[in-house]
C-alpha cells in the first residue's frame, strides 16, 4: 500500500477519517508486527506487514485487508492494546498502514509512549463506551469520524462520545511538542547540573 | 502517592526539568543498545544532525539476530549481517564501545550489562527492549523504551517521561525445593493478570525476596513487564554488593566503600509509603507452567487447564482463543502434555545458575526420543563459566545441543525457530501466538529445571518428582 496521508507533524488538534474496528483484549506487539519483520534497518516497508500473521490466518477477511477499510485512519480497539515487546515497529507499522489515531479502553505503557513519539494520539473511553462506539463505527465503514483533542470527543456528526487522554500526552500533542528531542537537547545546562550531582558519575 | 521508596529517591536524583507538556525530563545513567531497535534511532539522529550526548554512558552489544550454530561472518542471512554491520558502523562513528561477537563480553544485553558490572544500584537504565526491567534487580530504575526514545537518549542522555506509582509485592516465607524465581513471577502474573502493573513500578520485597540470589532477582524483575509493570526492582543489599564486587565495571578500592554506603542509602525507608501493596506466600507456590497465549495464563504443574466458567468473565474470550490455538482442552491436566522442542536460554533464564539448575536435572539422564532440546547460554561469559564447570558436556551427554550465546528461540529472529504447530517447553518469557518463529507455534513457559524435566520425559513433568 502506498502512503496517502502525510505523517503527523506539528500541533495535533484533531484527527479525522474513517474508523476501523479491531476487537480483542491484550493484542500484543508480536501480533501487530511479527518479529521476523524486525529484521530491517529502516521502518519503511512495515505498513504492508502490519498484523501479517493474523491477516494470513484470516485469508483476506482481516479488517486491514478488507477493501472497505482501505484508507481508514482511526483504529478502535479494546483493552491493553499493544502489550508485550517495546518494538516501535508496531506503531510504525500502524502509522505506515495509515492509522493516525487509536481509541480504546487501555494501552500498554511503552506502546502508548511510542505512539506519542510519532504524534499518534491514544485516546481512551470506558469499556461500555468503546463497545458502543465499535458497533457504531462498524455499522458504516464509510462514515467520517473526528477525534477532537480540544473538545475531547469522538463523533461522526450523529453519534458523539466523550474521550480521555493522559494530560501529559494531550498537552504535548496539542502544542506539537510530542517530538521531544528538541526540548530535551535544549536543556543541556540543567542536564549537566543533574549529572554533576549524581554520586555514581563523580566517584561516589 | 508513594514516598521514601527507592523509586522515589532515584527518580528525584535524576530529574533534569519539568517539561511544558507535564512530563519530566529524566537523566538516563546507563543506555543499552542493540542491533534491532537502534538503527532507525541513529538514522534519525543523523537527520537532525545531532551527536551522541554521552557515548561513554552507552553500552552496545549484538544479541537478537545472531545465529547460535556458526557465528562466522558474514552471517548466512544477509539482513542479519546488515543489521550487525550497521550497528558496528554506528558505534564506531559515535565512539560507543560495542561488546561484539568474540570479544568475550558479548551476549544478551540484559545478561551482559549486569555481569560486566555496568548495571549498579541507583542508576536509571533504559534500553530499546521491554525486558530492561531486569536491571531493577540491582535497585535501579530500569525500563524499556521505543526507538524514538532511543533517539532521544542518544541525543540528550535523557527522556521525557512521567512518574509511575509504586506497588509493593511482598512475598513472605520461602520458595520450596524445585520452585524458582521464574515460578514466583509466573505465579504473580497469573494472580494479578497481565495488565495489573500498567502505571506501576513493582517493588519486590519480603523474606522470600531477600534470600534470592542476584540472578534469581533478575529473573523476577525481567518479567515484571509481562505483568504490565514497566519496571520492577529489589532494594540493594549485601547480596547485591557481593555480586557486584570485582566485576569489570564495578567501582574499586576506596571508591567501592563509598559506593556501598551510597547504594545502601537508596533502599526504601522502613516508613516508606506505597500506592498499593499485595502479599504472596512463597511457600504456597508450585512449579508454574503457562498453558495459553499470554504469560498470565499460568497454572501450577499439578493443576488442570482452567475451564472457562472458573475464569473471570473478562478473561474468557482470550481463554477460548487459547484453547483453540494451543489445542488444549479445558480441564485437561497440564502435566503430561507432550512437547516437541525444549529451549533453555533467554534474558529471563540464560544465566549460569539457570544452566546449573537445568544441568542438575539432565545429569545422568537422556532427552526423550524425538525431542529437540538445546541450550543457549545468555552470554559469552556465561558460556565460559558453564564450560569451565563441564556443564556443556553434561548437556551433550544428555542429548541436548549446546549453542553459541544470543536471544535465539526466545523470539526467533535468528534461524532457531519452531516449525508448524510444534509445541515448546521454554525458559523464555513470552508465549504470544507466533512468538517462537512459526505463526502456529506454541509455547509453554516454565523454569529451566522444568524445561530440562520436560526434555527428559518428552512431556510436561513435575521436576520435584525427579530427584
Ligand atoms: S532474550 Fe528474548 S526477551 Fe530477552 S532481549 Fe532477547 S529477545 Fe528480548
Amino acid at each position: 500500500m502506498t502512503e496517502t496521508i502525510a505523517f503527523p507533524q506539528g500541533p495535533i488538534g484533531h484527527v479525522s477519517g474513517r474508523g476501523l474496528v479491531l476487537r480483542g483484549d491484550d493484542i500484543d506487539t508480536d501480533r501487530i508486527i511479527p518479529a521476523r519483520f524486525l529484521k530491517c534497518v529502516s521502518f519503511e516497508a512495515l505498513g504492508e506487514q502490519a498484523f501479517a500473521d493474523d491477516r494470513k490466518e484470516l485469508a483476506g477477511e482481516h479488517p486491514f485487508d478488507q477493501a472497505v477499510h482501505q484508507g481508514a485512519s482511526i483504529l478502535v480497539v479494546n483493552d491493553n492494546f499493544g502489550c508485550g515487546s517495546s518494538r516501535e515497529h508496531a506503531p510504525q507499522a500502524l502509522m505506515r498502514w495509515g492509522i493516525r489515531a487509536v481509541l480504546g479502553v487501555s494501552y500498554a505503557e511503552i506502546f502508548q509512549g511510542n505512539c506519542l513519539a510519532l504524534g499518534i494520539p491514544c485516546a481512551t473511553a470506558t469499556p461500555d463506551q468503546i463497545r458502543a462506539l465499535q458497533d457504531a463505527v462498524a455499522v458504516d465503514p464509510t462514515a467520517e469520524w473526528t477525534l477532537d483533542l480540544q473538545a475531547l470527543t469522538f463523533s461522526d456528526g450523529s453519534t458523539s462520545q466523550t474521550i480521555s487522554l493522559a494530560s501529559g500526552s494531550l498537552d504535548m500533542l496539542r502544542t506539537g511538542q510530542w517530538d521531544a528531542t528538541g526540548q530535551l537537547v535544549a536543556r543541556d545546562v540543567e542536564l549537566t547540573r543533574t549529572m554533576a550531582a549524581l554520586p555514581y558519575l563523580n566517584g561516589f | 502517592m508513594s514516598s521514601g521508596t527507592l523509586y522515589d529517591k532515584v527518580w528525584d536524583l535524576h530529574c533534569v526539568a519539568d517539561l511544558p507538556g507535564g512530563a519530566t525530563q529524566l537523566f538516563i545513567g546507563l543506555h543499552l543498545i542493540h542491533e534491532v531497535t537502534s538503527p532507525q534511532a541513529f538514522a534519525a539522529l543523523d537527520e537532525k544532525g545531532l551527536p551522541v550526548r554521552c557515548p561513554e554512558r552507552t553500552v552496545a552489544t549484538v544479541d537478537h539476530i545472531v545465529p547460535t550454530i556458526s557465528q562466522e561472518r558474514p552471517f548466512s542471512d544477509p539482513m542479519a549481517e546488515e543489521m550487525l554491520s550497521t550497528l558496528e558502523r554506528n558505534c564506531a562513528r559515535h565512539g560507543i564501545t560495542l561488546n561484539g561477537l568474540g570479544s568475550g563480553r558479548q551476549g544478551i544485553v540484559h545478561v551482559i550489562a549486569p555481569e560486566l558490572g555496568f548495571t549498579q544500584p541507583g542508576m536509571t537504565v533504559a534500553c530499546g527492549d521491554s525486558h530492561t526491567s531486569t536491571h531493577g534487580a540491582f535497585g535501579a530504575i530500569a525500563f524499556g523504551i521505543g526507538t524514538s526514545q532511543v533517539r532521544d537518549v542518544l541525543a540528550s542522555q535523557s527522556l521525557a517521561i512521567s512518574k509511575l506509582k509504586v506497588r509493593r509485592i511482598w512475598v513472605g516465607n520461602r520458595l520450596t525445593d524445585g520452585v524458582f524465581a521464574k515460578d514466583l513471577i509466573l505465579h504473580v502474573i497469573r494472580t494479578l493478570g497481565v495488565k495489573a502493573g500498567v502505571g506501576y513500578a513493582y517493588e519486590f520485597a519480603g523474606p522470600a525476596i531477600e534470600v534470592l540470589s542476584m540472578e534469581e532477582r533478575m529473573t523476577l524483575c525481567n518479567m515484571a513487564i509481562e505483568g504490565g509493570a514497566r519496571c520492577g526492582y529489589v532494594n540493594p543489599d549485601q547480596i547485591t554488593f557481593d555480586y557486584l564486587k570485582g566485576r569489570a565495571e564495578a567501582p574499586v578500592a576506596d571508591i567501592w566503600d563509598r559506593a556501598v554506603a551510597w547504594w545502601s542509602s537508596l533502599a526504601s525507608n522502613d516508613d516508606a509509603t506505597f500506592d498499593d501493596e499485595i502479599h504472596f506466600d512463597a511457600a504456597a507456590i508450585a512449579p508454574t507452567v503457562t498453558w495459553g497465549i499470554t504469560p498470565g495464563q499460568g497454572i501450577g504443574v499439578d493443576e488442570r487447564v482452567p475451564v472457562s466458567e472458573q475464569l473471570d468473565p473478562a478473561d474468557r474470550p482470550i481463554a477460548e482463543e487459547a484453547y483453540r490455538y494451543m489445542d488444549l482442552a479445558p480441564g485437561q491436566p497440564i502435566e503430561g502434555v507432550p512437547v516437541d522442542v525444549c529451549f533453555i536460554g533467554s534474558c529471563t533464564n540464560g544465566r549460569l545458575s539457570d544452566l546449573q539448575a537445568a544441568a542438575a536435572v539432565a545429569r545422568g539422564r537422556h532427552v526423550a526420543e524425538g525431542i529437540k532440546a538445546f541450550v543457549v547460554p545468555g552470554s559469552e561469559q556465561v558460556a565460559r563459566a558453564a564450560i569451565k564447570e563441564g556443564l556443556d558436556e553434561v548437556f551433550r551427554e544428555a542429548g541436548f545441543e549446546w549453542r553459541e550465546p544470543g536471544c535465539s528461540m526466545c523470539l526467533a529472529m535468528n534461524p532457531d525457530r519452531l516449525e508448524g504447530s510444534q509445541i515448546s517447553a521454554s525458559s523464555s518469557n513470552r508465549n504470544f501466538k507466533g512468538r517462537q518463529g512459526s505463526a502456529s507455534g506454541r509455547t509453554l513457559l516454565m523454569s529451566p529445571a522444568m524445561v530440562a524435566a520436560a526434555a527428559i520425559a518428552g512431556r510436561v513433568s513435575d521436576v520435584r518428582q525427579l530427584s
